[in-house]
């Protein structure tokens, strides 16, 4: 097979899965036949794309050969059981209201609610995402979870089986539901984004993987609901985190802190992109986590060094973030923001005020922040029992290293 | 006056090979007395614990769960045969329920419909 074929496979498998899989699970209301059939499809086409070309709308070409196999079946097994209802049902759709310009419906957006509904726990969601949606394997959903594979596969079936038997809709909720669910589907992808991006000081290809996929899944979102700026301000706030990602950690594995980063590493296109898209979110003049989030990260992606980072707009964006969803995590970072805009005594106050609730006891970035105001201060002595404080809280070896060279740094300036 | 059951059971207790041939003849002998007199109105096998939805309303806010209430110390205080279109309605009509605001509300699906 040539490159280009095999290529135009392994696109339409990351472009057309997740759409394939949902037009199927329209039709016949069965998950694990939607899944196979997909699969048969795509292995269909490794065959005669060599031979006949790539079709010119490739997800078309794909549903319509994933319909047909279900059909074959359904029909094969309507010869055992009464199963004439299901055949019936294959026939073509007359919904005409989400197909795109590619001419096959679109069902992934009902998909993905069916997916992270809130009746389901969070880690199936997670999976279930993953497999009907971007098409990974249960094997590879294991191993990028840290988990078996019968584990995994277990999860997914009692999923399936939950969404079956409670009678979980395959739809898009009405209005009056929308904003609570949305907020559902957008955490399911933040949560996928995380994984990934946590993973960066690890080996693992297939956990760095979910970044892009969670990306790609957040773009199409984006898509599918244009009139909701938190799924463009999740998009954004993806992007502009993953741009960062190489310059993240060094050749040893270390953490290295956004002051102290290789800007030239960063991704231009992808900071662009990002911010483009939250301007457009922004325009709605609708503001939610997600876009404030991806403004904060936006305020550290465009400027140009370090000391030219706006701190000021960065502590006035935590104090709006901190306004919708209360949280210590968020004070704590707004106190850093204030420290960088007002000075380490000003921040040394809200950081004062955070411990004093008690809230983020056994949080290391606490006494880790303290630690540094400290040190800004020149009070080295307690900057350097507060570095301690935190290092006995580190859970990374990453960080616990980060901190012991700050601790040298403290106790022998050189 | 009507009255409801919900038949409650450790899921994770192993019968016997004879425990479990028993369970069948006095299944059908409970049901045929409690049927035969006209006691029984309406009564089903229900989904396990995995199928099982918790909803509460808390604040004015809808808080929707996976699985049953963990409090084993919560008792079941009753059960309403609802019919729903799907599971989002379901929740909907047990998010209205006053017990919903200090409680909780198991949402099990029919074993057969």
């Amino acid at each position: 097979m040539t490159q280009d074929v095999s290529d135009a496979v392994a696109t339409a498998f990351r472009e057309e899965w997740g759409r394939v899989v949902a037009a199927l699970i329209g039709t016949t209301g069965d998950w694990d036949l939607a899944e196979e059939c997909a699969q048969e499809a795509f292995a269909s086409a490794l065959k005669t794309w060599p031979r006949d070309g790539v079709p010119r709308r490739p997800g078309a070409w794909l549903t319509t050969v994933a319909r047909n196999r279900a059909l074959d079946r359904l029909r094969r097994s309507a010869a055992e059981a009464a199963k004439l209802r299901e055949v019936a049902a294959l026939a073509p759709a007359d919904d005409p209201g989400q197909d795109d310009d590619s001419g096959i419906r679109d069902d992934r957006l009902r998909l993905m609610f069916t997916c992270c509904h809130p009746a389901l726990p969070l880690e199936a969601r997670v999976a279930l995402t993953l497999r009907t949606l971007a098409g990974l394997t249960t094997a590879e959903i294991a191993r990028a979870f840290l988990v078996p594979e019968p584990t995994m596969a277990k999860r997914l079936v009692r999923a399936k089986n939950k969404i079956r038997h409670a009678g979980i809709p395959y739809r898009v909720p009405p209005s009056h539901l929308l904003p609570e669910r949305v907020v559902g589907v957008l955490a399911v992808l933040y949560l996928l984004f995380n994984e990934g991006y946590a993973a960066s000081t690890g080996a693992d290809l297939v956990r760095q993987g979910l970044c892009a996929e969670a990306i790609r899944l957040a773009r199409a979102l984006a898509g599918l609901m244009p009139d909701e700026p938190e799924a463009l301000g999740l998009l954004a706030l993806m992007l502009l985190h993953d741009a960062r990602r190489a310059a993240r950690v060094d050749a040893a594995g270390d953490l290295v802190t956004l002051e102290d980063q290789d800007r030239a590493r960063w991704e231009r296109a992808e900071i662009d992109e990002g911010a483009g898209v939250l301007d457009a979110a922004l325009r709605r003049g609708r503001p939610g986590p997600y876009q404030l989030q991806a403004a904060i990260a936006a305020c550290h992606a465009t400027a140009p060094d370090a000391a030219a980072t706006d701190w000021a707009e960065i502590a006035l964006l935590y104090w709006q973030l901190g306004e919708l969803m209360p949280s210590p995590v968020v004070e704590l970072n707004r106190a850093v923001a204030v420290a960088m805009s007002q000075g380490p005594a000003a921040g040394l106050e809200l950081v004062a005020a955070i411990e004093d609730t008690g809230a983020l006891a056994g949080y290391y970035l606490l006494p880790a922040t303290r630690a540094d105001l400290l040190r800004r201060l020149g009070r080295r002595a307690e900057a350097a029992a507060s570095y301690r404080a935190a290092r006995d809280l580190a859970a990374t070896d990453a960080e616990r290293r980060y901190l012991d060279r700050r601790l040298a740094e403290t106790t022998n300036p050189s | 006056m009507k009255y409801l059951l919900l038949i409650c059971a450790d899921q994770d207790l192993e019968l016997t090979a004879e425990e479990q041939a028993e369970i069948g003849p006095t299944m059908d002998a409970w049901l045929k007395d409690v049927d035969g007199r006209g006691v029984r109105l309406f009564g089903n096998q229900i989904r396990p614990v995995s199928d099982a939805t918790t909803v509460r309303m808390r604040g004015g806010d809808v808080l929707v769960a996976d699985g049953p209430f963990a409090e084993t110390k919560e008792q079941i205080a009753g059960f309403d045969i609802i019919e729903c279109d799907d599971l989002d309605e379901a929740i909907d009509v047990a998010s209205r329920h006053p017990v919903a605001r200090f409680g909780s509300i198991e949402v099990r699906p029919f074993w057969t419909e």
